[in-house]
């Protein structure tokens, strides 16, 4: 059996070769009820971090996974923002079968990583859905709060904090 | 930190985040332990690329401008797998790199050394059948930073990988068998196992040379398991 290669950092210099695909907007130009999902990525200190790449991975409204369509990434900007154009998934199954609230895979890539991290998403408009969530209900009320989005100006926004505090919940590979 | 969910597991194959050797962890890498997840469809699902995310010539560092790119012509090939050694077929794998005097397209890249007019330096393809994937490039350059005084990056390619599922995503860094800088490059480095860390080196490929025209690599990229996918292909 071969054994794993071991992740590197992105480093600094990657948006020439990954921000070339235009990936950052999911939105069908059909879709009655897209949505914006943007936030910033920030360092220790607060600091927004200029140098990170964003992807995203989530369920279609009806809660299927499709292999075409689902998946986005957006370099971030000067003061460490991203923006994501796209549609709020559907809910998805558990492990356990019951359903998991709606949400979206988030990994970040940067210069000073030297391996991605995965979080998740929520939406703050699925109180019920959340309270029943498996995974959300395996944090305490501190944690759980660094996964849901907030609404501000009709979209959702969710920080990336990678260190800190606040910083939010990453999960094991 | 949430009590039930905490998980200290050794990783000896990737490395830590918090790294003092690399300057930039200081303030990036995340402090607090890791959370276990149940690996549920939002896992074990990622995206697949068809040919239509590939361009001709994309794989073909060297002709994606009028004339050929300064420096030592190469192929770059090898296979992706999975820990069970089953190949990923037609998964996106996307290559960036500096060119052949160490300098990136990038705007940020101030090393003085010349940009060539003939060289972006980025790359993508999709594995065939059998997982295999091949670029055609130039050797890229060392090239300094600000890391510590007198600070050289051993010449390398960034690859990223995508896998069958979203938890086997990949980035990382190959480089060159021999590079005299890699006992002095904290990146390099960082992966502690030595075993593992050589992994991360090609090597030299007389099989896929071409005589008069290029040199050849191998590197063979593995992603970890991926315990089940609806999307068998």
């Amino acid at each position: 059996m071969p054994d794993r290669t071991p992740s590197q950092t992105a480093g600094p210099f990657f948006s020439f070769g990954l921000c070339v695909l235009p990936a950052a907007d999911l939105s069908p130009p059909d879709a009655p009820e897209t949505i914006t999902i943007e936030g910033r990525v920030l360092d220790g200190a607060g600091e927004g971090i200029h140098d990170a790449l964003v992807e995203i991975w989530q369920a279609d409204a009806g809660g299927e996974y499709r292999r075409d369509w689902g998946w986005a990434r957006c370099g971030t900007d000067a003061d460490g923002g991203f923006r994501f154009h796209t549609v709020k998934p559907g809910s998805v199954p558990s492990t356990q079968g019951s359903m998991q609230s709606p949400h979206l895979e988030v990994i970040v890539f940067a210069r000073g990583l030297l391996k991605h991290t995965l979080t998740r998403m929520y939406f703050p408009d699925e109180e019920e859905a959340n309270a029943a969530d498996e995974v959300l209900a395996s944090l305490d009320e501190d944690d759980r709060s660094t996964l849901i989005s907030t609404r501000r100006n009709g979209s959702y926004v969710f920080d990336v904090q990678l260190q800190g505090e606040r910083q939010t919940v990453f999960f094991a590979l | 930190m949430s009590e039930n969910v905490e998980v200290v597991r050794e990783d000896t194959v990737d490395p830590p985040w918090n790294w003092p050797e690399y300057r930039s962890t200081a303030l990036r890498a995340p402090k607090r332990p890791l959370v276990l997840l149940p690996h549920t469809l939002s896992e074990l699902t990622g995206p697949a690329f068809g040919e239509g995310a590939v361009g001709e010539l994309d794989h073909d560092l060297t002709r994606q401008h009028e004339g050929p790119p300064l420096g030592e012509r190469i192929i770059v090939s090898g296979r992706v797998l999975e820990e069970d050694g089953k190949p990923v077929r037609n998964t996106l794998v996307e290559v960036w790199q500096a060119n052949a005097a160490g300098r990136y397209i990038h705007e940020v890249d101030q090393h003085p050394a010349p940009l060539d007019p003939n060289f972006t330096g980025a790359g993508r393809c999709l594995t065939d059948d059998e997982g295999r994937y091949r670029f055609v490039t130039i050797k890229p350059g060392s090239y300094p930073w600000q890391n510590h005084p007198n600070a050289w990056r051993p010449a390398h390619i960034h690859f990223s990988v995508f896998g069958r599922a979203f938890t086997q995503r990949l980035v990382t860094q190959m480089y060159f068998p021999g590079d005299p800088l890699f006992e002095y490059d904290p990146i390099f480095q960082s992966v502690r196992d030595p075993k593992a860390r050589e992994r991360l080196i090609a090597g030299f490929d007389l099989e896929t040379t071409v005589p008069e025209w290029a040199l050849a690599y191998r590197w063979d990229i593995v992603l970890r398991g991926s315990a089940a996918t609806p999307f068998e292909n």
